[in-house]
């Protein structure tokens, strides 16, 4: 399965909805996505991954790309994802911790710590 | 003797079918249902990984993926041909990539370097996270990293 993508603007938040695999064949995909969303002025984004099938390392590398990249202008990247195979990638590295994850985009869209 | 073996070309597009040819194999060779998201991962950071560093350092060979099923154990080999200038023995010690990336990305003003440094660190640390059985070689003629599951079940007979 290749990997689709689409953004929605919600209030000052951005949401990008991630279906599909992200590997390493498809993350520049994502990457490209998020850094044309923080080139065109988006620096508050809500990647939303509840669609995912699959992650992997590089998919984690391209996240932690688009955080450094909305973090120079001040801004912030939340996740979405409720599914266990998904957030364990994410335990396992420590990116818990970087990461503000939630459990729907409504929680994501409304967060402001 | 290897119950099955797969070469393919070091390209990106060529991982998931690693993936799902592992993920096929395990499942018959017994590895528990719930494992076989973690074989899936391991064997896609691990081929993701020789991709790189066959692309990398321009090496035209295939990327060797081995899959043996004995008695009480799965195992996955694979095997990159990309020349490591020093004996490197990594286990369970790479996880210290990935909290380097996060502290990286956390420290709010933007690194010098890429975005996206430590990537292959981190599928170290991914793998180390994964598999309780794995072990990591490299020298000057290649890496390999090999892992192994319990069967816990017996093999599939249809």
């Amino acid at each position: 399965m290749d990997l689709s993508l689409s953004t929605e603007t919600v209030g000052d938040r951005t949401v990008v909805r991630v279906g599909g695999e992200i590997d390493v064949y498809t993350a520049p995909k994502l990457r490209e996505q998020l850094v044309e969303l923080v080139n065109d002025g988006s620096y508050h984004l809500v990647v939303d991954m509840e669609g995912v099938d699959f992650l992997d390392s590089t998919g984690l590398g391209v996240l932690v790309g688009g955080l450094k990249r909305v973090r120079a202008h001040e801004g912030s990247l939340r996740l979405v994802c409720n599914q266990e195979r998904i957030l364990k990638i994410f335990r396992i590295t420590g990116l818990t911790k970087v990461f503000p994850i939630h459990t729907s985009v409504e929680d994501a869209v409304q967060a402001t710590d | 003797m290897a119950t099955v073996e797969l070469l393919f070309s070091a390209l990106p597009e060529h991982v998931r079918t690693a993936r799902l040819v592992a993920a096929a194999v395990a499942r018959r060779a017994g590895v528990d249902e719930a494992v076989l998201d973690e074989v899936r991962l391991a064997v896609g950071e691990a081929c993701s990984r020789a991709v790189s560093l066959h692309a990398g350092q321009g090496i035209s060979t295939p990327v060797k993926v081995i899959l043996t099923e004995d008695e009480k154990k799965f195992s996955i080999e694979v095997a990159d041909d990309a020349p490591h200038p020093v004996v490197a023995v990594a286990t369970a010690g790479s996880a210290g990539a990935a909290a380097s990336a996060a502290r990286s990305a956390s420290g709010g003003a933007p690194a010098v370097a890429g975005p996206d440094e430590g990537e292959d660190d981190m599928g170290l640390a991914v793998i180390s996270g994964l598999v309780d059985d794995v072990e990591v070689t490299a020298g000057e003629f290649g890496g390999l990293i090999r892992m192994s599951w319990p069967t816990t079940v017996p093999p599939v007979v249809s």
